[in-house]
């Protein structure tokens, strides 16, 4: 997925839209919106990402986890099974992103890519709802994809690269 | 990693189709499984409706889950207002339903041990008392002293009842403390108003200049989707803002103009325009008047005299003028919405009108476009009684311009004075909380006082239902049907809304709360219909389809029956102004002795010690309605008071901490507020998101929390032009010590 | 000025404002981990070297403690673990990777170890009780016959958990603070030194005492040195890491761990053990109640100030 900072206002639907879609409790979300503004008055420049989950090619919150319950899944993505959680926090520890909540179910919650609308050709909730159209989803891999034209038209960065969990979530800035 | 990597979803470019599950693991199928039971797997029935948060009207799907519960909404693909894509607030209706604070039952004001109170009633019991009281005030005043203050869908079925009942006393706060302003001054000069939504051809514009427009946090949804995909496009956007919006970070030139004096801009804009000739010469010659006169009055109006008042490097003033002369005629200087500043703004928006006139956008591509509405025919019913006397009357000789009925206006004439002998007696409030949208509490205060009667028809206990004398609770949206939503737009369409759940409580919807009134009050003639779905069937019918299938497609469009979208060039066009030309210089506003062309005035300034108090919009609320929405306060609970690094130092004050505001008449704000330090606020204002700071204890999750900015806002600058209630010139300062308690609540 | 908002509201219960996913729970279950490892470990160690003679109290005696310590220890973690009913999850695979799933299947090994070293001491101790199975008298046989591999299998698996207890912080690249591969060690060797306080607590024989004094001098200089080492790692490694040592150094932790872990936690001990072992009559317990008190702040303070560091983005 990749995240226009350029466009986006950060007017939050995509966190709300993901709470409906995904029966994310009220008090919890799996995505979120940062602000970072730089600058002195009048000179100012601000970047604004909608985040979540970076789906991690090397995710250290699988590679914690003593369940096997945090997965990677078809495609990379990264899961959690709810009935393999014992919910011991230790992926949410890991994940220099914050990305992990646990649910007051016990187990342990995050964005999953919306897999299960995706399976069935829709986008994720998040991406269908932005009202910027500054989410892009599709496969990386697939040089027409959404992600990929634009990756290939714009600078990116993703966040932290240092903590070397080769995320998998794109910032066009 | 690498190979899994390889397989990454792929979403087929039509949405059909789906993924390749090719090989697909064991992994894959628990999860699925798992993800299924997680949001119920299989989508079940929905319902159409249009989004009653804001009046930008937005058709979408409701969705329920198996046990019959409210879950989501989603845009409506065909919808031209939406696109399919609801913005957060509109997302978020879900809360409004699901809200359990709620009003309930009727309630009806009563006296016990000396104490106003309300008690619990059946419908009947509230609508026989205020039928009652009606007929009472109608046969001694007057049935026109029955006012209906509404914003929102519930309008048409109490006017409806209003009217039959023999009053046309009805207003709404989206005139003189919103558009009033624009619609006027863009009437006065090209014959035609704005509309809503925008008639502004965003999504095709090269330049978008916003003044004050906060277009990305004022969440109008067309428009913030057309202005992404017009940036998409390489548009350059303009931004006059003295704080840093959230636009202005997205536009190309941010101009961060001293407040209160866009009017010296938009004069030196023109200036520079003319003198270069960098205006449209064909379109000017061919359909405007009075070109002569305005190049001679600004021909003073320098970049450089406006350096020494909007403090805006003359060079950036030159700079963007040539920018939108480049894109012109595909360029938009944008009108705004909320455009009731500082008393003069309809002379502001005529300067933004002749602007748009000078650069040939109005009736052009990436100008603004001639939109065009389904013709709904009405249910056959008799016409109404022609009533003693229209709303103009209670404040004649006043706000002739006004193309609409003036809130505050009917406000005033509430409180008796000296001369008038036209007050209001009895009110409806149906969806708008004066105390929220009305300036100047006190005098609605008063109003409220002097009102024999006070009904309120609202959907949650706030400011407004306080003063009631008897509540009436109203379903919200998602539960009832209402009129078909048929606003003009680039094409004809219409919209249904139909109810996805039956009303929660004891809640009923207003078609059925008036139809019931009206009858009490012996006016079944006009009501010939069945019920709403008898009604709304008729008229589908007309339009050649029917309930049955607008159910199922939500949204329906027509083929465009009068002029094209844009004037065909080469044409003379009449307007629909005195001269039937575009008016540069205003033969109406010349009539009512105000100035023909713009001319700028300085407004107060702040004292010393004072910022002025500036607010807007948050993208995920609106006005004073969502702040008790649980999913929308999820996202934002209080407003905060922005302030500038600079000025925090000054005052020692730190981010995060809470304080009271005191404006310049000595008002002390009811609740604290967070200090926000940051450097998008220029160090002479302060910025609030509005429709924080509720009073009413019922609100579990708003009470208490943020400031009412309307609270502080005791100044207001009247527009003679239309009636308009300037609200910015009001000024506050930082109390940091009071009663942590008391405040805090 | 720079100003990072998330606008969206974000407060995810444990997450925001800061992680604080692990409370007491975790701390205590590894400050018991590391304890048991400790005093098993030298039942091992002597039991191999043979010196069961001379040191009773440490092969005997203390280990009786251990499956009380490391059941306390497991009940804590289960406490901590907020899909209960999932529990057994855990040991229907092994991840090598994940240092929670060795943790636990080291315990699995550890803890039926230490109650059957209790049992062949409790047979030791009232040789004249009668066993009612004979079953249990041909295990209590078998594993008598291979006390030696027995031993071999504790001392190496105790030492695993020993590391555990550190590795368990160490593994999570996104906690800074806890990012340094010197947790591993720092953890045995404090683990080994409350081991030894517990023992030096228990002891009656006056050789053993001196000995494990000694040993404990030893174990709180190869810490001392393991702290100065892990800070100047952190000082000289990325802004990140300097964030996560200056929350010892003029931050929020500053007092509790300079006070409390390394002056009253090891430098007092290793003074009044010093001390002793110059002959100086003290009070004996309170050098090993200063130790077990400091080992058992010390992981508090680790896991919370670890959940405060954060990289920055
Ligand atoms: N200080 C200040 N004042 C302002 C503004 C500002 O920015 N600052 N903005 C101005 C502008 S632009 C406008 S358009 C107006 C808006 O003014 P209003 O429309 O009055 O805005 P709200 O404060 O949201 O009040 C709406 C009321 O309708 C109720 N309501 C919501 N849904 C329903 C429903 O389905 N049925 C019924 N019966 N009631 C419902 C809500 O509970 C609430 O009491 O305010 C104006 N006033
Ligand atoms: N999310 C959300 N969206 C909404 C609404 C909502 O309640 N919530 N309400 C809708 C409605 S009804 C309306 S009317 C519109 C209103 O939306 P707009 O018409 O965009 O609103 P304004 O209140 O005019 O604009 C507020 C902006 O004006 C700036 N400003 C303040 N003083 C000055 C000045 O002197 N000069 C200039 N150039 N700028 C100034 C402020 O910094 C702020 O950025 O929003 C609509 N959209
Ligand atoms: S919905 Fe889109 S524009 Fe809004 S915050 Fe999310 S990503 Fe940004
Ligand atoms: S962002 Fe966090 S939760 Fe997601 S894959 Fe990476 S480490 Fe795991
Ligand atoms: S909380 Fe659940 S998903 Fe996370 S590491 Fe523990 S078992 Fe795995
Ligand atoms: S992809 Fe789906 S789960 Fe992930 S943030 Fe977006 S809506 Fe939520
Ligand atoms: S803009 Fe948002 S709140 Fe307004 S009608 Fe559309 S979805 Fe609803
Ligand atoms: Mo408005």
């Amino acid at each position: 997925m990749a995240v226009d900072t350029k466009k986006c206002v950060g007017c939050s639907d995509c966190v709300v839209a993901c709470q409906t879609e995904n029966n994310v409790p009220i008090g919890y979300c799996r995505d979120w919106v940062t602000e970072v503004t730089d600058g002195t008055y009048p000179q100012l420049e601000i970047e604004i990402r909608s985040e979540r989950c970076n789906h991690c090619e090397n995710a250290p919150c699988v590679r914690c986890c003593p369940t096997g319950a945090s997965q990677f899944a078809e495609g990379g993505i990264v899961l959690v099974e709810h009935d393999r959680c014992i919910g011991c926090g230790a992926c949410i520890a890991s994940c220099p992103y914050d990305a992990r909540y646990p649910h007051p179910d016990g187990y342990v919650d995050k964005c999953t890519f919306c897999i299960h609308r995706v399976d069935k050709g829709l986008k994720p909730a998040c991406v269908s709802v932005c009202p910027t159209k500054c989410l892009y989803f599709g496969d990386l891999d697939d040089p027409n994809s959404d992600v990929s034209v634009v990756l290939k038209k714009r600078k990116w960065k993703t966040l932290i690269p240092e903590a070397g969990t080769r995320p998998q979530l794109y910032f066009l800035i | 990693m690498r190979t899994t990597r390889r397989q990454f979803i792929k979403v087929s470019a039509l949405g059909a189709g789906g993924l390749a599950l090719a090989g697909s693991s064991m992994k894959w199928t628990a999860a699925s499984t798992l993800l299924n039971s997680l949001t119920g797997g299989v989508e079940p029935t929905r319902t159409p409706t249009y989004c009653e948060i804001c009046f930008w009207q937005c058709a979408g799907w409701v969705y329920k889950d198996q046990a019959g519960n409210i879950k989501k909404i989603i845009g409506n693909d065909d919808d031209p207002h939406c696109n399919g894509r609801l913005c957060p607030r509109g997302t978020g209706g879900v809360g409004m339903y699901a809200d359990e604070d709620r009003l309930k039952t009727p309630l009806i004001r009563t006296t016990v041990d000396g104490q106003d109170t309300f008690r619990e009633a059946s419908w009947d019991e509230a609508l026989d008392l205020v039928a009652k009281r009606f007929k009472e005030i109608g046969a001694q005043y007057g049935p026109e002293t029955i006012a209906l203050f509404t914003h929102g869908s519930g309008g048409s079925h109490f006017g409806h009842m209003l009217k039959a009942f023999g009053s046309q006393s009805i207003t709404a706060p989206s005139f003189a403390q919103c558009r009033g302003p624009r619609e006027v001054a863009f009437l006065a000069t090209f014959g035609d108003i704005i509309y809503s939504p925008e008639r502004t051809d965003i999504r095709d514009t090269k330049c978008l200049v916003l003044i004050g427009s906060h277009i990305g946090e004022n969440m109008h949804n067309g428009q913030i989707q057309e202005m992404s995909d017009a940036i998409d496009k390489g548009a350059s956007i303009i931004t006059v803002d003295p704080r840093y919006s959230t636009a202005a970070s997205k536009s190309k030139f941010w101009l961060p103009i001293k407040p209160a004096t866009d009017m010296a801009l938009l004069l030196a804009w023109m200036n520079v325009l003319i003198e270069n000739g960098w205006y449209d010469k064909e379109y000017v010659e061919r359909h405007t008047v009075g070109f002569e006169q305005l190049k001679a009055h600004v021909k003073p109006f320098t970049p450089e005299w406006a350096y020494g008042i909007t403090t805006l490097d003359p060079n950036m003033i030159r700079r963007t003028a040539k920018e939108m002369h480049d894109a012109s005629p595909s360029v938009i200087i944008h009108p705004g919405r909320h455009v009731t500043w500082y008393g003069d703004d309809t002379q502001r928006l005529r300067a933004v009108a002749i602007l748009n006139a000078l650069l040939g956008s109005w009736g052009r591509r990436g100008g603004f476009y001639n939109p065009e509405k389904a013709h709904v025919p009405e249910f056959p019913f008799p016409a109404f009684p022609k009533p003693a006397r229209t709303p103009r009357e209670s404040y004649a000789g006043k706000y002739n311009l006004a193309n609409e009925v003036v809130s505050n206006g009917m406000v005033d004439a509430t409180i008796p004075s000296e001369g008038n002998t036209f007050n209001f007696k009895a009110w409806i409030v149906n969806g708008t909380n004066l105390l929220a949208s009305l300036p100047n509490q006190a005098n609605t205060l008063k109003a409220l006082d002097a009102l024999e009667f006070l009904v309120v028809v609202d959907t949650m206990p706030m400011e407004i239902t306080g003063y009631a004398d008897v509540i009436l609770p109203e379903c919200t949206y998602l539960e009832r049907y209402d009129m078909i939503r048929k606003s003009g737009h680039r094409e004809p369409n219409i919209a249904v809304r139909v109810p996805a759940a039956e009303p929660k409580y004891n809640t009923k919807p207003a078609d059925w709360i008036a139809r019931e009134l009206g009858i009490k009050l012996g006016l079944e003639a006009f009501y010939p219909w069945k019920d709403i779905e008898e009604m709304l069937d008729w008229q589908l019918q007309q339009l050649g389809t029917s309930l049955e299938e607008m159910k199922r497609i939500g949204v329906k469009k027509f083929p465009r029956e009068f002029d094209d979208l844009y004037f065909t060039e080469g044409q003379d066009i009449s307007f629909n102004t005195n001269s039937g030309k575009i008016e540069l210089y205003s033969s109406d506003m010349e009539a009512e002795g105000l100035p023909p062309m713009p001319v700028y005035t300085a407004h107060e300034e702040p004292p010393s010690g004072y910022y002025r108090l500036i607010y807007g919009r948050a993208p995920m609320h609106t006005f004073s309605r969502t702040a008790n929405n649980p999913n929308l306060t999820d996202l934002m609970d209080e407003n905060v008071i922005w302030v500038n690094p600079k000025v925090a130092k000054l005052w020692g004050l730190k981010a995060g901490q809470y304080i009271k505001l005191r404006n310049q008449d000595d008002v002390l704000s009811t609740f604290a507020i967070k200090v926000r330090v940051t450097e998008r606020i220029r160090w002479d204002s302060v910025y609030m998101v509005h429709g924080f700071g509720h009073d009413n204890k019922k609100l579990s999750r708003a009470f208490g929390r943020g400031v009412n900015d309307t609270e502080m806002i005791t100044n207001v600058k009247v527009d003679p032009a239309m009636g308009g209630t300037g609200m910015r010139s009001n000024f506050v300062t930082f109390v940091t010590e009071f009663d942590e308690k008391e405040a805090k609540a | 000025m720079k100003e990072e908002l998330i606008v969206s509201g974000r407060m995810n219960h444990l997450i925001d404002p800061q992680l604080h996913i692990w409370h007491w729970h975790i701390p205590l279950y590894l400050f018991l981990g590391g304890l048991a490892a400790g005093i098993l470990f030298f039942a091992a160690l002597y039991t191999i070297l043979g010196k069961e003679k001379e040191y009773p109290t440490a092969v005997k005696i203390a280990p009786f403690i251990t499956p009380i310590i490391l059941v306390v220890g497991l009940m804590a973690l289960f406490l901590d673990l907020n899909h209960k009913l999932y529990f057994w999850r855990l040991y229907t695979t092994i991840r090598l990777q994940s240092p929670m799933s060795w943790g636990a299947w080291t315990l699995m090994v550890v803890t039926p170890i230490s109650v059957i070293w209790c049992a062949l001491n409790i047979k030791e101790i009232f040789p004249n009780w009668k066993w009612k199975y004979e079953f249990i008298d041909e295990l209590d046989a078998f594993f008598r016959k291979n006390l030696k591999t027995l031993s071999w299998v504790l001392l190496i698996s105790s030492l695993i958990l020993g590391v555990y207890t550190g590795i368990l912080f160490s593994a999570f690249n996104a906690r800074p603070l806890w990012n340094t591969s010197i947790l591993g060690p720092l953890f045995l060797a404090s683990g080994l030194s409350t081991g030894a306080a517990a023992i030096l607590l228990m002891s009656k024989s006056h050789h053993e005492r001196l000995a494990f004094a000694r040993i404990d001098l030893m174990l709180i200089g190869i810490e001392m040195f393991l702290i100065i080492h892990m800070f100047m790692g952190f000082l000289a490694s990325t802004q990140v890491h300097i964030d996560a040592a200056s929350l010892f150094l003029g931050g929020p932790y500053t007092t509790p761990f300079w006070l409390f872990v390394v002056t009253l936690g090891l430098a007092v001990p290793a003074l009044l053990e010093t001390l002793e072992l110059k002959g100086f009559k003290l009070p004996a317990m309170i050098a090993p109640i200063l130790v077990l008190f400091g080992g058992i702040v010390f992981r508090f303070i680790i896991a919370y100030a670890g959940q405060v560091s954060r990289w920055l983005y």
